[in-house]
């Protein structure tokens, strides 16, 4: 015989004599926190999805000269790309002393990568077309890791050198070139120079694809008349949703502007939030259902019971004792439902996690087994279980034994 | 003279205290039981044996008077020393045996020393086992309540009223569902605890028979004592 203590003991014999309302109440709560993981997982994975294709082309940070904030060229306000061409002939504002602020935001916390680059309007010309389009002058080096351009790379591979230029698919297929076909690239600084295309990348977007044309940084900086300057700095951070208040740090420690992703995307940011709040809405309902399924499965359960809890209390049980054995009833309820809704949840997610799909095929949320949630989700559950229980556990502690006794 | 295991001073009951309804039932009972005595509990139907019984077993408290059990004084003791008190000195033996339909009639059994230690224990068993034997109930100790007879029930009862060694055992009408036959069988039983442990018995019945074969015979009488 195990040698349970006798609240266990008592409290498990009573879920296995009401065997039918033991599986129900159970298939209440594995149900219950079958529908909160699968959700949760579905958000979380359609979120991730979106920002991840948000942030596909952008930084997660760009610094730039305060002056210049209002008319930037690279206007990120308006969704990922938008390069605005401004029609007059203007100086480009560079960051003064940039090659001293790039160890400022490398050093400020948070911070994992910094990317300086020259950016501005141009044509790019090939016999009689001509497309307007934005010169991106970067270290690909360095841009690799603020932005993934080598998951994008049709043709050739994200490098640079001499007058080698890389450009979208869109914007090859418009003028009719290819890797290995030269280009003239003229801005409205007039000065023009003719470029080597060594590669094709296709960003998922066609404003981009169309647009941007990465140049090194030093034949950018000649053609937009900018000699040693660049017009931004582009910075990633450890965590993206601290991106906002890196920037603010960025700010402090530079005395430039720096805007996160957070600022650019406010808009789709705030959706996101309220899809949060849906969640949290309905994880919240169901918690209460869950937790109003328990307290009246046991409410019932006291009543039903009234008369060996009496029994119980006239051999000697205290009223703590007869309480712990429904508070535990109620754990075990929460405990054991959570375990098997983890289970039940995890399996809904596998089995949609190949119905869902993005367009372009690859699957939209991953099957995972986040420990964290799991264990977040049993806890819960077991504390539901428990607070739950605990009216009618007061109810039975109550009790008078004596009624319960004298109606035989 | 060794204190009694029970004594009774000035013991009053009323229910609905404060309501236009308010009905006193018990009205100043006074009464002892010796270490090891056999006494019946008579009188008629709704003199107040069982309420009196009640507040012996202190699942009752009076609305005044006092309770000795064995000399301590359970109306002073707060809830949580009514029940330590009743849990190591007091038995009960029920009309309708009140057996815990969910556990086996071992387990019944054990059941007062469970709540006692906090958990089973090897002794309790073997206890319990040589309890069932006594009663003559060997071979039916994995059976649960609903699977033995009126008879058998309210031996099970006993065996478990006996297992934590009270001092003290009340027993409301054991006898009263049960054929004369075994009706002498189950109080035989009691007898013979009664001598072999030293165990006080308090024993409500409505049999003269056996009440004749008590050590003394207390009547109540519209919540009085008739004669004792
Ligand atoms: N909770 C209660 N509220 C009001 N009156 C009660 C309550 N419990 C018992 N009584 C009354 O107290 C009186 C004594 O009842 P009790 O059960 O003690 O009688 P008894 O002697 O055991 O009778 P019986 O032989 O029929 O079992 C009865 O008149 C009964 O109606
Ligand atoms: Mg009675």
């Amino acid at each position: 015989m195990i040698r349970l203590p006798f609240a266990w003991m008592v409290a498990l014999r009573f879920l296995r004599e009401g065997r039918m309302q033991t599986i129900l109440i159970l298939s209440g709560v594995t149900a219950g926190v079958a529908v909160i993981i699968f959700l949760t997982a579905l958000i979380t994975g359609l979120q991730a999805n979106i920002i991840a294709r948000t942030l596909g082309t952008q930084a997660h940070v760009v610094v730039r000269p305060v002056e210049d904030a209002a008319r930037t060229v690279l206007d990120r306000k308006d969704g990922p790309v938008a390069a605005t061409i401004e029609k007059r002939a203007q100086r480009l504002r560079s960051i003064d002393q940039w090659e001293r602020v790039i160890p400022l935001i490398e050093a400020t916390p948070g911070v994992v990568a910094v990317s300086p680059m020259v950016s501005g309007p141009a044509f790019a010309v090939r016999g009689n077309a001509s497309k307007s389009v934005a010169l991106l002058g970067v270290d690909p080096e360095r841009y690799l890791r603020v932005v993934k351009m080598r998951d994008y790379m049709v043709l050739g591979q994200f490098r640079l050198t001499g007058t080698e230029a890389l450009i979208g698919v869109d914007l090859a297929r418009d003028l009719g070139v290819t890797v290995g076909d030269k280009l003239r690239i003229a801005s409205s600084q007039s000065r023009d120079d003719v470029v080597t295309i060594v590669g094709l990348f296709d960003v998922g977007n066609k404003e981009v694809n169309q647009r941007w044309v990465f140049l090194t940084l030093r034949l950018t900086q000649n053609l937009l008349d900018l000699v040693g300057g660049v017009s931004n700095i582009d910075a990633t951070v450890e965590r993206l949703f601290e991106a906002e208040s890196v920037a603010r740090r960025i700010e402090a420690q530079t005395g430039l502007l720096a805007e996160s992703w957070m600022q650019t995307n406010a808009q789709l940011l705030s959706a996101l939030k309220n899809q949060t709040l849906t969640n949290r809405m309905i994880r919240g309902f169901v918690i209460l259902i869950v937790a109003l399924g328990i307290a009246s499965v046991l409410v019932v359960s006291v009543v039903q019971k009234s008369k060996e809890i009496g029994i119980l209390r006239a051999m000697g049980a205290s009223r703590r004792g007869i309480m712990a054995v429904f508070l535990l009833q109620g754990a075990i309820y929460g405990f054991a439902g959570s375990i098997l809704g983890v289970g039940f949840g995890l399996g809904l997610v596998a089995a949609f996690a190949g119905v869902f799909r993005n367009p372009d095929g690859t699957v939209f949320f991953k099957p995972e087994a986040d420990a964290e949630m799991i264990l977040s989700a049993c806890l819960t559950a077991l504390l539901i279980g428990l607070v739950a229980a605990a009216i009618p556990a007061r109810r039975a502690a109550r009790l008078d034994p004596v009624t319960a006794i004298r109606n035989g | 003279m060794a204190e009694p295991v029970l004594r009774l001073e000035g013991v009053t009951k009323s229910y609905n205290v404060g309501t236009p309804v308010e009905i006193e039932v018990l009205h100043g009972i006074s009464a002892t039981v010796g270490a090891g005595e056999f006494v019946a509990l008579v009188g008629p139907s709704g003199s107040g044996k069982s309420t009196l019984l009640n507040i012996i077993g202190l699942l009752e408290r009076p609305t005044s008077g006092t309770v000795f059990i064995s000399g301590e004084n359970a109306t002073a003791l707060d809830e949580a020393g009514v029940t330590r008190l009743r849990g190591r000195t007091i038995g009960f033996v029920f009309q309708f045996h009140h057996l815990l339909p969910a556990f086996s009639a071992l387990e019944n059994v054990m059941m007062p020393q469970i709540i006692d230690r906090g958990r089973p224990e090897p002794d309790m068993a073997a206890t319990a086992k040589d309890l069932l034997a006594r009663v003559g109930l060997t071979g039916k100790e994995n059976n649960r309540p609903t699977q033995l007879s009126g008879g058998q029930q309210q031996r099970v009862a006993i065996a478990r009223a006996l297992a934590a060694r009270p001092a003290l055992v009340l027993a409301d009408e054991p006898t009263g569902n049960l054929d004369s036959k075994s009706a002498d069988d189950v109080f035989a039983l009691m007898r013979e605890f009664n001598r072999d442990q030293n165990t006080a018995f308090l024993l409500v019945t409505h049999d003269p028979r056996l009440a004749a074969r008590c050590d003394r015979v207390i009547e109540l009488f519209d919540g009085r004592v008739a004669s004792s």
